[in-house]
């Protein structure tokens, strides 16, 4: 399941109802990314998340589709929020339910990697100096290559 | 066809998106980005450096050898930060 929203993410009812009436699950992984108070040197005081909606959605439904095909798994969430988050603030929840933990955490892992370096969003932080774009960090490119996702 | 623009290509563009009518001998998203340079201004100094620009047809990532066709959604972006 996919969700893109603005409102914040209820991470214990979204695990719960993840697993619920399905016994065959044995464990649900789970990533919750937060908003960080520092960005390079400086102190950030928000961060501003603007998306390309339609093709987030598209991507994201393709992303989920390729975990599925990949690990034997009962339930995939991912739900990424858009707009203004201030530190501490929950970014993105990625969760994964499977009969084995394995799976689960594996499949976890990959969302997360391909969130960092192909979903469509973008971070603005607004700092002491002033808004900036954050730049993409190359070592997300790194950590998305141990999949093998790219021909 | 239209084209939509994010991040701070959107800032230095001065939009979120347009209609354009390519010229003819716009082919491709490498002839596209070309004959937007050539504009000047904004889109000049946004797609300076093509190596930190991305491009999606019809909400795909694509190269720049991708042809382009009548009715495209072409969107253009830095690389994303997202997660």
């Amino acid at each position: 399941m996919i969700r893109v929203q603005r409102e914040d993410i209820d991470v214990g009812a979204a695990l719960e109802s993840l697993a619920a009436g399905n016994h065959r699950i044995g464990g649900v992984a789970s990533f919750v990314g937060l908003v960080r108070d520092i960005g390079g040197a400086d102190r950030v005081s928000a961060l501003t998340l603007e998306h390309y909606s339609g093709m987030t959605e598209k991507k994201l439904a393709e992303i989920e589709t390729e975990a599925h095909r990949r690990w034997p798994l009962d339930a995939v969430l991912i739900i990424h929020r858009y707009g203004r988050l201030e530190p501490g603030d929950r970014i993105v929840l990625v969760a994964t339910a499977s009969s084995h933990r394995d799976a689960a955490l594996a499949a976890c892992h990959f969302l997360i990697d391909w969130l960092k370096t192909d979903a469509p969003f973008w971070k603005s932080e607004e700092t002491p100096a002033g808004e900036r774009w954050v730049e993409a960090r190359a070592e997300d490119e790194v950590a998305i290559k141990r999949w093998k996702l790219r021909p | 066809m239209k084209l939509l623009y994010f991040a701070w290509l959107r800032a230095r563009i001065g939009c979120a998106e347009e209609e354009v009518e390519l010229p003819p001998r716009v082919r491709d998203v490498a002839g596209l980005l070309d004959w937007l340079r050539s504009r000047g201004g904004g889109y000049a100094e946004a797609l300076r450096d093509l190596s930190i620009v991305r491009v999606a047809v019809n909400q795909d990532y694509v190269g720049s050898e991708h042809p382009l066709r009548e009715g495209d959604e072409v969107a253009i972006f830095p690389p994303v930060t997202g997660g």
